[in-house]
């Protein structure tokens, strides 16, 4: 048989809830909560080849490049701020960080 | 054919399993090398479409850039991961349905799509000749996007500045090297001529 868009697709949709449901399940630990929204973005990458391949054309491969690179920076910043944050309350929970003083 | 059917269930599998292994592993060095695996057979992917630059690009970036870095930050980190898994089969059930449902609704919209959208009847990709994908590529990301080239380079710039920012520290009582000091020191500064009296010493 011949594998088609739908198929492709129906990959990303099951990654992109399996990263919605690990931000639900994962409520509490911020690096499991990271790698979900990583999950979530490799999803949209998944969509955004396959369209381009299926369309024949090249810019939605630039534009997962450009995917990438945003979901680069977000891990190294989100992983510095992680590390702040265990230095200032010796833990990673999501429920410290419900104090907000400048 | 049957030969690229196979491989595409072979990767979409892992990937899928990969993916529901990095939510549910109790240890997070687990997470972080399922989501390795997970990269590498989405990368699988990109291949088996005929977008090998990225795909490339995908495993240099993510396994060997952002996977070490999680890797990294959570042996680093000193953390009671058990105690933070504590109430999440709280959430299970509505996650699930949650995720049941949009599953359901993106695959629909995506059948949907795939038959009756702009890419309907298209059955892969086109044929390249002599242009290769990263050959393709590089002509459209220097020419029409380079100013969105620049500025992705830009915001890697700033993720770099702003981790360094953030996780510098500064100690006290460290002796560090101070170059602006070092450099403004010139011999009339830096020592001085004492003619001593024989037999007295010097004070200081």
């Amino acid at each position: 048989m011949t594998i088609g868009l739908d198929h492709y697709l129906t990959v990303a949709a099951i990654l992109f809830t399996i990263g919605v449901l690990g931000i639900f399940v994962n409520r509490r630990n911020v690096i499991v909560i990271l790698m979900s929204i990583e999950l979530i973005l490799l999803a949209v990458n998944i969509n955004l080849v396959s369209f381009s391949v299926f369309l024949h054309d090249v810019v939605g491969q630039i534009y997962a490049l450009f995917v990438l690179t945003v979901a680069a920076a977000e891990a190294a910043v989100g992983l510095a701020i992680l590390v702040t944050f265990f230095r200032w309350r010796g833990g990673i929970g999501v429920d410290d960080a419900s104090v907000m003083r400048g | 054919m049957a030969l690229q059917a196979i491989a595409f269930y072979l990767l979409a599998a892992t990937t899928v399993v990969a993916g529901l292994a990095v939510i549910s592993a109790k240890n997070p060095v687990h997470s972080v090398l399922f989501l390795i695996t997970a990269f590498f057979s989405a990368a699988g992917l990109f291949v088996l479409l005929g977008a090998e630059f990225l795909a490339m690009i995908l495993v240099v970036v993510y396994v060997g850039a952002v996977a070490v870095l999680f890797l990294f930050v959570v042996m680093m980190l000193d953390v009671d991961f058990a105690a933070l898994r504590q109430g999440s089969v709280r959430y299970l059930p509505i996650g699930a349905i949650v995720a049941g449902l949009l599953t359901v609704e993106m695959v629909l919209v995506a059948v949907s799509v795939a038959h009756n959208g702009a890419a309907a009847g298209s059955v892969g990709p086109a044929p390249t000749g002599s242009v290769t994908n990263a050959e393709a590529i590089g002509r459209v990301l220097y020419t029409d996007y380079a100013y969105f080239f620049q500025i992705a380079g830009l915001v890697l710039l700033v993720a770099m500045i702003g981790a360094i920012v953030l996780t510098l520290k500064h100690r006290v009582g460290v002796k560090r090297q101070d170059v602006g000091r070092q450099t403004a020191r010139t011999p009339l500064s830096g020592m001085r001529i004492v003619t001593i009296k024989s037999g007295e010493g010097i004070d200081e």
